[in-house]
């Protein structure tokens, strides 16, 4: 799932500045899962808006919505009938949601409550950990199911830098070693073979580098 | 192990003659005072048969490593240009390593590169387009093949002689010998190791090289520190990653009086080498000696190293 966190309150008051009323829109997809930007944390920064400009003596004027996903235009549509009553959106999806958001109501400010941070999954309730850097050309046969690009701090591809110590990364001794894992996974599974080819140089283009990606399933177009 | 010359690189003359190696290492200023470097020239001339110019160690911005490396030609000692994957995509590090070699820079060392965490800009983006085996497959690529990445043909191949840091003391130690291998694989021509204080790990893992016969197709050169002070060597123990420094070294530099702590790091430093240089598949030796280059000489006189012989 994509993992997002809440932006820091003063910098989400910032942007409402001038605003009388807004659409303070949740998501019910990842950020619902991460506990981040769904149902319940629309309620809470809602109040929280609130009670701040009500002690400005400023008030604003709050609509709380939920919708199911912010990033499918079949959702954000039942949000039509009141963006055109607000003066803002104030989503709280990921970054996906915010621009199909602001893609189809042009006329309105969108802005976003969340930081996107990363493709995760949740270790516990609470407590989630990126495993994707979605470079769009999988590795984790060679690698033991363990991604070198997320997880490695250099991204390195043939291996663990020389600052590997004790299993953990040099950047923090909090950090795991990313490439101590696939090791250890390789040799339990009996395929360190596979460590000794040399990964050839990536091909980015399947990454950022080649512009906005897309994917078009041809059998679902009309 | 000997074999053809493919540059015009002392170093490379002097493995393959046959001859335990020296090199140093310099540090550029952070500044663009070139007098700074010829002032360090002056005292590591003649002490090694080449010398790393670091490219933005630690993560800290520094004369680039290439104009330095010029200026150090120019004062008459031969660089080994240090080029890491932290801050170049595949298209400048090919246009760096035409420039370098245009430049009469004749050895250059792959490196992936400290993390921007540790510098002084850790906000930075950093880019490991290509890592640093990619990096040899590259250079080797363009030197041998005489194309770029791309396949196509360079005109004016750079003849660069090839090498590249392991550090035996890192983990998992399992893949340190595999490490080394790929490499090989990827066409390396000689490794500088990491700083050696624990002796015994070290033959471990060159009884796993030369098992490999790994020794008969790169050089490999000891990477030899000297302590300063029992403070330097604390702090290279409890906070340099992949760092190894044994106790009984603590404890011989702890004991020993704060004014000769610094003469009993040399001595140090010369009693490693020689034990170095009894170890079967090490061809020489790098002397770091981190801001202290006024010692690279003292330490090589004393080890017996001097003077360096002319190929």
């Amino acid at each position: 799932m994509v993992v997002g966190e809440r932006k820091p309150f003063d910098e989400i008051t910032r942007m409402l500045e001038g605003h009388k009323k807004v659409l303070v829109l949740g998501c019910g997809g990842c950020v619902t899962v991460c506990l981040t930007g769904g149902q319940d944390e629309v309620r809470v920064l809602s109040s929280q808006l609130r009670m701040a400009r009500d002690k400005e003596g400023n008030p604003l004027e709050i609509i709380e919505k939920t919708v199911e996903r912010q990033c499918d235009p079949e959702y954000i549509d039942e949000v039509q009938s009141l963006v055109p009553e607000v003066d803002a959106v104030l989503s709280m999806a990921c970054g996906a949601g915010v621009q199909f958001m602001a893609e189809r109501y042009t006329g309105t400010p969108v802005y976003p409550a969340l930081n996107t941070s990363f493709v995760g999954g949740s270790k516990k309730e609470g407590y989630y950990v990126e495993r994707c850097q979605t470079c769009g050309e999988c590795k984790l046969y060679y690698t033991a199911g363990i991604c070198p690009i997320a997880r490695c701090s250099k991204s390195l591809l043939n291996g663990p830098c020389g600052g590997s110590t004790k299993g953990k990364c040099e950047i923090d001794p909090e950090v795991d070693c990313g490439w101590q894992l696939i090791i250890d996974r390789l040799e339990s599974l009996g395929q360190m073979d596979r460590y000794e080819e040399i990964m050839a140089i990536c091909d980015w283009r399947s990454n950022r580098d080649g512009g906005p990606r897309k994917m078009i399933r041809e059998d679902f177009q009309r | 192990m000997s074999g053809e010359i493919k540059t015009d690189s002392n170093l490379e003359k002097i493995l393959k003659s046959g001859q335990f190696a020296v090199t140093g290492e310099c540090g550029p200023p952070r500044g663009a005072d070139p007098e700074v470097i010829r002032k360090k020239c002056g005292l590591l001339k003649s002490n090694a048969d080449a010398f790393n110019i670091t490219d933005n160690q630690t993560s800290v911005v520094r004369m680039s490593s290439i104009a330095s490396a010029v200026i150090m030609m120019q004062e008459g000692l031969e660089p080994v240009m240090q080029m890491v994957c932290r801050d170049r995509n595949r298209i400048a590090i090919q246009s760096d390593v035409l420039g370098g070699a245009a430049l009469g820079i004749k050895n250059m060392l792959c490196l992936s590169g400290d993390h921007q965490k540790f510098g002084d800009h850790p906000q930075a983006k950093n880019v490991y387009d290509i890592d640093s085996i990619q990096l040899i497959h590259t250079v080797r690529q363009m030197r041998d093949e005489g194309k770029f990445l791309s396949g196509e043909e360079i005109k004016g191949v750079p003849r660069l002689f090839i090498g590249a840091a392991e550090n035996p003391f890192a983990d998992p130690f399992a893949i340190r010998v595999p490490r080394l291998a790929k490499k090989v694989a990827a066409g390396v021509e000689f490794i500088q190791t990491q700083c050696i204080f624990n002796l015994n790990k070290f033959k471990e893992w060159m009884k796993g090289v030369v098992d490999r016969g790994l020794h008969e197709k790169v050089y490999v050169l000891g990477g030899v520190t000297p302590f300063k002070s029992f403070g330097m060597a604390r702090y290279m123990a409890k906070n340099v990653p992949g760092m190894d420094v044994p106790e009984e070294l603590l404890e011989r530099m702890k004991g020993t009086p704060k004014e000769k702590q610094a003469e009993e790091g040399i001595t140090i430093a010369v009693e490693t080498i020689h034990q170095l240089r009894e170890i079967p598949g090490v061809a020489g030796v790098h002397i770091m000696a981190i801001e202290w280059e006024e010692k690279v000489g003292e330490i090589a006189q004393k080890a017996g190293l001097l003077p360096r012989p002319t190929v």
